[in-house]
């Protein structure tokens, strides 16, 4: 059993990883239909996989409800708002709109699911705002850069900025186009380098934690 | 009537003055023209072949350049299906440009696949926008120049598309990546046989005191593998930490609560928890559920995880992998309840909010180290030694390549241009 659970999954990830590596080379049609349908069974074996999550999720808030954990209403809303959603999904036959009428599953997404997500985003305005203020404060040498730094930006960035500080546009763009450019392509460089590190153990097989871990 | 008849004759003399003066205008304008027409010769050394490096359905003409090359002169490229051309004059224009344009020095072919000299001209045709070019097929192509009513066609020349199986312009890149797998194998060698210095990682550090402050307050710890599936090396490199990490919940007896945006990611990482505990020798202690699934929905999911974060006040929160716009909502939610957090993404974007809320934030290749630190492991130390060496590498490069690029300009010379070639489109 260890061959199939430990060889073989190496074996797979050694001929896969050197294919596809490979095919970032070979522009030939066949290597793009390769490409592609590989791409396919992916996208197939993630809806699969969509089964194993949605398992997974009437499993852990049965067993809230069932328990009476703290908060086991918010598992039973969920609950409700599950199965309702899939039965009127059933029922729309998945169809948002039909001949230009939106169907009981469009009105779900578009007022209920579109508004909540709306909400969510908004709040990160609020959240800006508050982190902005926690590490503007000058604590540190590193923070009063910060703090000047963003200042300049700020007021580069907005008409009213440039119209009272003429010299802060200019200023704003050097920041944005010398400092901070040069240090993300360092950082690009390094994360490049780690993921094609990290590539390597895993195609080699030195690196096999993500099969569940063991050394044998 | 003797002064009317002067006048007459001298009126006819303005005449005749004033046409022969028109006609030789006229002529002067005339002149250059056909000067002109007489130096307009066809394109010399066409030459057209299948475009090396691709994927088919494209050819590439390459010609020399002439001596009327200028905006005002224009060049078209024509084409016709099969091998003979009966009239020149019929065939299809695919192509028309001023005459000063499209030199091989200006394509993106780098100096080991360029098919001519830099100062020809070429053009490359392309499926696409009325032409259509099919594999196997022959075609005739051919250039003409073109100046007002004048034009010069050359002598039409056959090429065959075809795809090709190897993209020589990008062998560089191959070479590069060969060189740099030779490096990280040579560093994994020598860190098998001596010990490697690690510089501190702060955020590496603050791991231990994270559990063991959940393990003081008896509060459990969660633990985000980020927005990517495991697909994403990001993704790969947050379950590969959340082993280590498992394994000192494990021996610490804290509960880990690992939620998911991705069913793979989390039916993977289970068992990456369960081997943890069992390499912990806490088997029994190790829950199917501390790994469970949400939503593949970006904010669905930051919602239930910032509701976890305010019931169930993780003492610590980790959150490795890539993040987007949810990376602040959830590290604010976080920072309010009090919880030691800890960051390491990749994503660069995201960065000065996971350093503005996070206590300690693993940037960029630091997520990648994190295996190597926690587990110290020749394998994984040798990596990152490889990774460093490579870096150094790219560093080095990148001043030569200044200084180079540099003199280049200053001194109106190309042969720096070899050098920069092979490091160019690196990606």
């Amino acid at each position: 059993m260890i061959f199939f659970r430990r060889q073989v999954p190496l074996l797979i990830t050694l001929i896969t990883g050197l294919v596809f590596a490979a095919q970032y080379y070979v522009p030939h049609p066949a290597s793009e239909q390769m490409l592609t349908s590989v791409t396919k069974w992916l996208q197939i074996i993630s809806g699969f996989a969509l089964v194993l999550g949605v398992s997974s999720l009437f499993h852990v808030h049965a067993i809230k409800i069932r328990r009476k954990e703290a908060g086991w209403g918010y598992s039973f809303v969920l609950y409700v708002s599950m199965l309702g959603t899939i039965a009127v999904g059933l029922w729309s036959n998945g169809k948002e709109a039909v001949d230009g009428t939106m169907t009981a599953f469009g009105w779900i997404y578009n007022f209920m699911m579109v508004p909540l997500q709306g909400t969510m985003f908004a709040i990160l305005a609020f959240f800006i705002a508050s982190a902005a203020y926690r590490s503007f404060r000058a604590r540190s040498r590193e923070a009063a850069v910060l703090l000047i730094a963003a200042m300049i930006v700020m007021m580069g960035r907005v008409p009213l900025g440039e119209y009272l500080i003429p010299i802060s546009g200019d200023l704003s763009q050097w920041i944005l186009n010398v400092l901070n450019a040069s240090v993300r392509r360092a950082i690009l460089i390094g994360v490049s380098l780690g993921t094609v590190a990290l590539s390597i153990k895993i195609i080699f097989g030195m690196e096999r934690s993500y099969l569940g871990g063991g050394k044998e | 009537m003797r002064a009317e008849g002067l006048r007459q004759n001298v009126l006819r003399a303005v005449l005749a003055l004033a046409t022969v003066m028109l006609g030789w205008q006229g002529l002067a304008h005339a002149q250059p023209d056909a000067q002109t027409k007489k130096t307009l010769s066809p394109p010399q050394d066409v030459r057209a072949f299948d475009t090396p490096s691709d994927g088919g359905g494209s050819l590439t003409v390459v010609w020399s350049p002439a001596p009327y090359d200028s905006a005002a002169t224009r060049y078209q490229v024509l084409l016709s299906e099969g091998t003979t051309v009966p009239d020149l004059a019929a065939m299809k224009v695919v192509a028309e440009f001023p005459a000063n344009q499209h030199y091989v020095r200006e394509s993106k072919w780098p100096w080991w696949t360029r098919p001519a000299t830099a100062e020809q001209h070429q053009f490359t045709l392309r499926n696409g926008r009325g032409v259509e070019l099919k594999n196997g097929t022959t075609y005739s192509i051919t250039v003409a120049a073109v100046l007002n009513d004048d034009r010069g066609i050359a002598q039409p020349v056959q090429a065959t598309p075809q795809p090709n199986w190897m993209n020589w312009n990008q062998i560089n890149n191959l070479v590069l990546a060969l060189l740099f797998g030779g490096i990280v194998f040579y560093a994994i060698s020598t860190a098998r046989k001596r010990e490697i210095f690690l510089r501190r990682i702060p955020g590496l550090d603050a791991v231990d005191e994270a559990i063991g402050r959940a393990t003081e307050l008896g509060k459990p710890i969660l633990y985000l593998t980020g927005a990517h599936d495991m697909s994403d090396p990001s993704t790969i490199a947050a379950a590969v930490i959340l082993g280590r990490v498992a394994k000192r919940t494990a021996a610490y007896e804290t509960d880990l609560l690992v939620p998911h945006r991705d069913p793979i990611t989390m039916a993977v990482c289970q068992e990456i928890t369960k081997q943890a505990y069992l390499e912990a020798g806490k088997p029994d202690l190790y829950k199917e559920d501390s790994n469970f699934f949400i939503t593949s929905d970006q904010f669905s999911y930051t919602a239930a995880v910032d509701g976890i974060m305010l019931r169930k006040k993780p003492a610590a929160n980790f959150f490795m992998g890539a993040y987007f716009a949810e990376a602040l909502l959830l590290t604010e939610t976080g920072a309010s309840t009090g919880a030691i957090q800890i960051a390491g993404t990749d994503s660069d974007h995201q960065l000065p909010f996971f350093v503005t809320t996070c206590d300690y934030t693993l940037i960029g290749e630091e997520l990648y180290a994190a295996s190597a630190y926690l587990s110290r492991e020749p394998v994984q130390v040798g990596t990152l030694r490889g990774q460093d060496i490579g870096k150094a590498l790219i560093l080095g490069i990148l001043g030569v390549g200044t200084i180079l690029a540099t003199l280049g300009v200053m001194l109106d010379v190309q042969w720096p241009q070899l050098f920069l070639d092979v490091f160019k489109d690196v990606k």
